[in-house]
């Protein structure tokens, strides 16, 4: 197989944003995604039809990102910016510093039963502020299981949108984050300025 | 199965150029939608370890036949005049190959329709029969003549071209076999 010419190349990114249009019409787009460049690096973002279903960083390797989509949600997956629209717009707010809260559908269904219930405390955390592991598993009903709820924020499919980066550890030091503890101490440092 | 935008990166430009090979520019793009929102919509179920590109390639194959077998059946007793090929940016390569494209698409219908289902899209010349409703004996004529048109049509380059150093050329059509390399 010859490498598309300079003009094939053209044509057949006129024909894929045409087929991604064609396949959301159609009700056969389960897996839209997107990147966004942003502080922390390139994310890439993927929603169903429900909602925002997963945000990756770089560093987790975005094509093993779509790789674990395809098996887990559906491998009718396209690249479709169209539909990551208002996440990508809220997550550049958020990083200017004009958004303290995202509001955006999401489709949870990456998130297991006592992840879930931990995960959807995290946004009672204001904006700017932080809460120890074992404060949130004594919010989520489970005060021991602070281990379980530190694994349950650094597994969180929708990081940045539901805000893990604000669990930290009782000693005041970051702990665990899918984009790595830089992009953490940087988030942190974001929200705590005016 | 992977993602399927994976597929559609690996194979497009192959199913774009078996589209463009079969059809006239806008049929064939209309043909590469089509086919990969049909593969799209078969995608999960596909048995694992399925040729992909194989797949698509004969799928793209069918569909270009759907508008071959309308365009024969619509029987117009005019022959409309194919769309002029767009605009091609200044390379050497992309201008051999329009010429080669413009002349094919300059052949009568029926031949036209032969030379591309048959030489081009790996068809049986029953096949390009059945398709266009002619017989066999007719199919394997048009094709013959085509080829032969083309031969005609196809005038090596001036002489004043061969002095300079030679261009790249691309692949002589009969070598564009579908399904090897191309």
């Amino acid at each position: 197989m010859t490498d598309p010419t300079p003009a094939e190349q053209v044509d057949l990114a006129v024909l894929r944003a045409r087929l991604a249009a064609g396949a959301a019409d159609a009700g056969v787009l389960d897996v839209a995604w997107s990147t966004l460049d942003s502080p922390v690096g390139r994310l890439l973002l993927a929603a169903t039809e429900v909602g925002l279903v997963r945000v990756a960083f770089e560093v987790e390797g975005h094509d093993a990102v779509l790789d674990r989509l395809a098996t887990t949600v559906s491998p009718r997956v396209l690249r479709a910016p169209a539909r990551l629209d208002a996440a990508a717009r809220q997550l550049d707010e958020y990083f200017a510093g004009r958004r303290r809260a995202f509001d955006l559908p999401l489709d949870r269904r990456l998130s297991r039963a006592f992840q879930l219930a931990v995960l959807e405390h995290l946004p009672e955390i204001p904006y700017g502020r932080t809460a120890s592991y074992a404060a949130v598993a004594a919010a989520a009903g489970s005060p021991r299981a602070v281990r379980a709820v530190g694994t349950a924020c650094a597994t969180n499919p929708l990081p940045l949108v539901v805000p893990c980066h604000r669990v930290v550890r009782s000693d005041g030091t970051a702990g665990r984050y899918r984009g790595g503890p830089e992009a953490k101490a940087l988030l942190i440092d974001l929200e705590a300025t005016p | 199965m992977g993602p399927f935008d994976r597929a559609v990166e690996q194979h497009g430009v192959t199913v774009l150029r078996v589209c463009r090979a079969l059809l006239p520019p806008a049929d064939a793009d209309d043909a590469w939608s089509e086919t990969f929102l049909a593969a799209l919509v078969a995608w999960p179920g596909l048995p694992p370890g399925t040729n992909a590109e194989a797949w698509l390639v004969t799928v793209a194959r069918r569909k270009a036949l759907d508008v071959l077998r309308g365009q024969a059946r619509r029987a117009l007793p005019v022959e409309t005049l194919p769309e002029p090929p767009a605009p091609r940016p200044f390379d050497e390569v992309l201008a051999r190959d329009d010429e080669l494209r413009e002349a094919v698409r300059g052949l009568p219908h029926r031949q036209r329709v032969a030379v591309v289902g048959h030489h081009l899209a790996g068809l049986s010349h029953r096949e390009v029969a059945e398709a266009t409703g002619v017989s066999h004996d007719a199919a394997r004529r048009a094709a013959s003549d085509g080829v032969a048109a083309l031969r005609t049509a196809l005038v090596p380059p001036p002489p004043a071209l061969a002095s300079d150093p030679p261009p790249a050329l691309p692949p002589a059509p009969r070598r564009r076999r579908p399904g090897g390399p191309s």
